[in-house]
């Protein structure tokens, strides 16, 4: 073979093994962890098996079956690790499940998709809530931890150890890996949606649109959520979050000018949105109405819905959004969703209204909080309170961290 | 718990914020310097001269080495510091994102050594 084709070969494999560890890393570590528990040893074992895919798939060229392939490869491995520890901890049970199962035949169709369950561990109760996002996207999306620490803002090594630790209880803690039962569904599952709502919200305001980076998690946060769909569709709140993700990614495009220039919702020209991404949005949405259970990600969903609406009427209904806003507050008042309200509520009833709601929330809640001065001193301008809306500017820049927000505001101050 | 938020600072904003101070960056830096304030987690820090009005001294072997200018010859030069009181590193790098500083050069964060050790060296 001239070098020329070897190269080629190499890449060609190189892409292969990219896309096989893409679409199957979270079926396969969701695979090896259901019965031994241990994540931290089944995403070893993968990452042993991917490198010697990496080694050996270009020279004896690509397997049939690479994703079987991959498995009996990093059971292998995982059935070395066990037999070390076994000494320890007595591992033997663990053993002969393994054993057993490789002995099936291992095709892509022939084993359990078991990732739902892992979701549901990622997002068990009993692991801090702040981890559940990041044990998501590592153990069910094969992210790496640095790139996981980069969008939490903590540094890599210790996003790695919160990782770790994390692992340890999942495995030690007798975290269960299955569909949590009729009565428990709800609230579990609610906590699935916000890790994966968490993602979402991390990748779109990282330097939306911009930064590459963050519209990757955006992008995973919408896969993980067609995933639940798939798998879970008679949950209207599933649905909800869904049609939410869409409706927010139709206008990801519209959100800045070419210059990089941030453009806000209402100065936004809507023929710049994705009408295919509303339409599926809008779809959604009316699968999850069918259902009769209202909850937090419909009501925002259709918050958004009503924006979209723009596109078509060329006004906003703000009394609607801040009816759905009112109902939101009953089912999850966060300071995100009353300042949204208080600004829904200042376009339908005037700016005084708005500032009387924004007045009612306690202060303390609200001194790191950047929307809640940014909205504030809009409104303070509109009265014509110039020296206190100068005041809130000064705050709301203060505390933004995307550039492109922070040149919006100091325009708008003035 | 104390960190130090030590801003390094490209040679184009050593320009700018010697020259223009109508420029919306250190516009910027004012809204944040009173956010820091408001929030109640300043304690103090200050802008550095520019790089080149720094002097370096070593003494080596029982000689006085002087040095003009700054220590290291990189690009990014430290250009002020800031002392902040939070309660943890997790705070410390959600404020050193939202320095003005970070989107153009660095912010390094570093927690102050405790008040037991920094006592071993002030006596």
């Amino acid at each position: 073979m001239s070098d020329r084709n070897q190269d080629e070969m190499h890449r060609s494999v190189g892409r292969t093994i990219e896309r096989v560890a893409r679409e199957s890393y979270g079926r396969l570590v969701a695979y090896l962890s259901v019965h031994t528990h241990d994540l931290a040893s089944a995403e070893d074992a993968l990452s042993e098996a991917l490198v010697s895919a990496l080694e050996t798939w270009p020279q004896n060229g690509l397997p049939t079956n690479p994703e079987a392939w991959l498995l009996t490869a990093a059971r292998r491995s995982l059935i070395d690790v066990i037999r070390h520890q076994r000494v320890v901890v007595g591992a033997e049970p663990t053993l002969v499940l393994l054993k057993e199962n490789s002995m099936e035949p291992a095709s892509s169709t022939a084993f359990p998709d078991e990732r739902l369950k892992l979701l549901f561990v990622c997002a068990h109760p009993s692991i801090d809530p702040a981890m559940h996002t990041p044990l998501m996207l590592q153990s069910v999306l094969g992210l790496d931890a640095a790139r996981i620490a980069h969008a939490f803002l903590v540094q890599p090594k210790t996003m790695g150890q919160r990782l770790f630790r994390a692992k340890t209880k999942i495995r030690d803690g007798g975290i269960p890996f299955e569909i949590p039962e009729e009565r428990d569904l709800p609230e579990r599952l609610d906590a699935v949606l916000e890790a994966v709502y968490a993602a979402f919200g991390i990748g779109w305001d990282d330097m939306f649109g911009i930064d590459q980076r963050g519209r990757d998690l955006a992008e995973e946060a919408v896969w993980l959520a067609r995933f639940l769909v798939q798998f879970m569709p008679d949950e209207a709140e599933v649905q909800g979050l869904l049609a939410l993700m869409l409706h927010c990614e139709a206008r990801r495009s519209a959100r800045r000018a070419r210059e990089g220039r941030y453009i806000p919702l209402s100065e936004q020209d809507p023929k710049q949105w994705s009408l295919l991404l509303i339409e599926e949005a809008e779809h959604h949405l009316a699968a999850a109405a069918k259902h009769g259970r209202s909850g937090r990600f419909q009501l925002e969903a259709a918050i958004q819905s009503v924006h979209a609406e723009r596109a078509r009427s060329g006004h906003t209904d703000w009394a609607a959004i801040a009816l759905f806003y009112r109902q939101l507050i009953q089912i999850s008042p966060t300071l995100g969703i009353k300042v949204g309200y208080a600004a829904a509520f200042a376009e339908a009833q005037g700016a005084e209204a708005g500032l009387a709601i924004l007045d009612s929330i306690a202060s303390d809640a609200v001194s790191h909080y950047q929307p809640y001065w940014a909205v504030r001193a809009h409104l303070l301008q509109f009265v014509g309170k110039a020296h206190a809306a100068t005041q809130a500017y000064d705050r709301a820049i203060g505390l933004a961290e995307d550039p492109a927000i922070r040149e919006f505001l100091l325009r708008k101050r003035g | 718990m104390q960190f130090a938020l030590l801003i390094y600072h490209s040679p184009e904003e050593f320009v700018m914020r010697e020259n223009d101070y109508s420029h919306p960056h250190l516009g910027a830096w004012r809204s944040y310097y009173k956010a820091l304030v408001e929030a109640g987690v300043y304690v103090s820090g200050n802008a550095l001269e520019v790089p080149e009005t720094a002097t370096t001294v070593r003494l080596r072997e029982g000689k006085r080495r002087v040095q003009d200018g700054p220590y290291a010859e990189t690009k990014e030069q430290l250009g002020g510091f800031i002392i902040l009181e939070l309660p943890s590193i997790d705070a410390a790098l959600e404020w050193a994102a939202r320095c003005p500083g970070a989107s153009i050069g660095a912010v390094e964060v570093r927690p102050l050594s405790p008040e037991t050790l920094r006592r071993g060296f002030t006596g």
